[in-house]
């Protein structure tokens, strides 16, 4: 989108609150995501990041607290996950980001089909596109794995790379990585965050929610790091090495830090 | 690669092919064995006559099985539908009226089975085998338990058009069945609302976050089966002239029959209605074939029991996975076959 690529932030939350009953899952969260930025969301297991990842991709609306996406406010009450497409949100998930049982083609334009006027697919249209991103932006070489192929012949790393070159094939602005390396061996991984590199590159943002702090630490521009439900730190990758902040992280899941302002 | 493996492998790919397979060997015993009855066309027409009710309930059942979902209460419907359009006849004589009369009972019926799987989020095997029974004790209580005889039926067009006999022996009714696998095939295989049901019953999940609308979509496709199973439930109503009450009843594992033998797995994601197509004439030509053949009656479910076995092994082979299986274990006893394209990614040069 043309608006959005002068804008400032392609991401900005101000006081997102969510309870589910009355439990309390996100609390007075404020945080942005600068336009060509990659920020590590960093979090225990139950401190917020799905919540907070369901709100930002439409999944689920906030209890309270504004929305701006590429600095336009977002109505909470209209936002889904076609909203967010259309606003340039995307997301990759650790597991449910294809059919296993589908063809490549189906699972590059699933929900954004290429249709004729009665909701016919132009098939022929759709396995070109997709063949050229497969290609040219994921880089598969060959190797038997074509369109027509279904998603289960593809090692983890390859369908996660498949999701992110989706996700940059519909110009995204912001791509959110939801915990997509785990389960995934060293090598896989590696693929992973070469395709984030790719991001970086393309001059969009990413969110990327890791449990793996050495993952999120190479490829980030910042740390967020959640817990219970709030925005403990935010820190700038410049004013930080790798064991610095493991043990930050340490501490804190100790309960030995208090709280640091962003 | 060798020739006759690839050949296999491409067969497999053809939707519907192994279930055809069958259809062929089964017939051709046929022929052997009862070559009276099956070597005239006489048999095939009065097939083309009984299977349709059961194969078009049978299609609208492989959308559901495609998304995960199953739904036992069709044969209901069948009922239910062959009622309203009897009453609607006799009442005030208009066809027309009481055919979409029958079409939209039966889309109600599954409306409601849809809004209890999506909205109330019953799983659809508890809530289809209620409202299965409830629609029966429906359609028994309007009707009184009796059937209702309506021959003047034959005299009309919509008799014609949809049961009539072309060239005054072949049943029109199965080009309408054919006609749906097509329409269907299109609707699954080439249309947004097809792929929609297929990524549900992969995984309701992924649907879900790539923006389709899971529960729209299945509340759609349980009404869209309901009234599909009216359509086939007013086939058999115009083709015998007469309602009863229990019309329907039997027809539920025989067309689950058919669409798990066309290939259509219950694990959901995929859907084969070609399979389903053929799969229904075996299912439907199982009982007269065997019988004419003179070995007796009791055999008759040995047999059926039999194909259906050898059917869904024969589906499981010729999938992706089971060919290449099988040659390993073919190459182990000693066979000389290679491995084929599919399944083994590095053996091919480049896709």
């Amino acid at each position: 989108m043309a608006e959005s690529s002068q804008a400032r932030t392609s991401l900005r939350m101000i006081k997102i609150e969510k309870y589910f009953g009355s439990v309390c899952a996100l609390k007075d969260i404020n945080f942005e995501v600068g336009q060509n930025e990659i920020v590590g969301l960093i979090g225990d297991n139950g401190a917020g990041k799905s919540t907070l990842v369901k709100i930002l991709t439409g999944v689920f609306p906030p209890t309270s607290g504004d929305l701006y996406i590429a600095d336009q406010k977002v109505d909470a009450r209209s936002y889904s996950v076609k909203k967010a497409h259309t606003l340039g949100i995307e997301t990759v998930y650790q597991d449910k980001s294809l059919g296993e049982k589908q063809a490549m083609w189906r699972n590059f334009f699933i929900g954004r089909e290429l249709t004729y006027p009665l909701g016919f697919l132009k098939v022929r249209a759709e396995k070109q596109i997709a063949s050229d991103i497969m290609i040219n932006t994921i880089g598969f070489r060959g190797k038997g794995i074509g369109v027509d192929s279904k998603a289960s012949k593809l090692s983890g790393g390859e369908r996660q790379g498949v999701a992110i070159g989706r996700a940059m094939h519909f110009e995204a602005n912001l791509i959110i990585l939801d915990e997509p390396t785990v389960a995934l061996s060293l090598k896989e991984v590696r693929k992973v965050l070469n395709f984030v590199h790719k991001i970086k590159e393309a001059g969009k943002a990413s969110i990327y929610i890791s449990h793996n702090i050495a993952d999120v630490y190479e490829i980030s521009d910042r740390f967020l790091v959640i817990d219970r439900g709030e925005i403990v730190a935010s820190i700038e990758k410049a004013k930080i090495g790798l064991k610095e902040l493991d043990e930050f992280l340490l501490e804190y899941s100790h309960g030995l830090k208090d709280k640091v302002q962003p | 690669m060798n020739r006759a493996t690839r050949t296999l492998a491409f067969l497999g790919r053809l939707e519907g092919f192994p279930i055809a397979v069958v259809l062929a060997v089964l017939y051709g015993a046929f022929i052997l064995s009862a070559p009276e009855v099956f070597s005239g066309y006489r048999i095939y027409m009065s097939f083309f006559q009984t299977v349709p009710p059961m194969l078009v309930a049978a299609l609208g059942l492989t959308l559901v099985i495609t998304a995960g979902e199953i739904d036992l209460s069709f044969p209901a419907v069948i009922a239910l539908s062959g009622f309203v359009f009897t009453w609607v006849f006799r009442a005030i004589h208009s066809p027309v009226i009481g055919f979409l009369g029958a079409i939209a009972a039966g889309a109600l019926v599954g409306y409601v089975n849809g809004f209890m799987v999506a909205r109330l989020r019953v799983p659809s095997i508890m809530a289809t085998l209620a409202t299965q029974f409830f629609w029966y004790g429906v359609t028994v209580l309007l009707a009184g338990g009796l059937q209702i005889n309506i021959e003047d039926v034959i005299a009309t067009t919509t008799h014609a058009l949809f049961v009539g006999r072309l060239f005054g022996v072949f049943p029109v009714q199965a080009l309408w069945a054919l006609g749906l696998t097509v329409f269907l095939w299109f609707i699954l295989n080439r249309h947004r609302f097809g792929e929609a049901i297929m990524f549900i019953g992969d995984n309701a999940e992924v649907a879900r976050v790539m923006g389709i609308n899971v529960e729209a979509t299945r509340i759609w496709l349980f009404t869209i089966h309901g009234a599909i199973s009216a359509f086939a439930g007013l086939l058999l109503t115009l083709e015998i002239n007469v309602f009863f009450p229990t019309q329907g009843q039997g027809m539920l594992l025989a067309a689950m029959a058919a669409v798990f033998i066309g290939g259509t797995s219950i694990a959901g994601g995929q859907g084969v209605l070609v399979g389903t197509l053929f799969g229904s004439y075996v299912i439907g030509s199982l009982e007269a074939g065997v019988v004419a053949t003179g070995i007796g009656g009791y055999w008759v479910q040995l047999v059926e029991g039999l194909v259906m076995a050898a059917s869904v092994i024969l589906n499981v082979i010729m999938g992706d996975e089971g060919i290449s299986a099988l040659s390993r274990t073919a190459r182990r006893w000693g066979w000389r076959w290679q491995e084929p394209a599919i399944g083994k990614p590095q053996d091919q040069d480049g896709a």
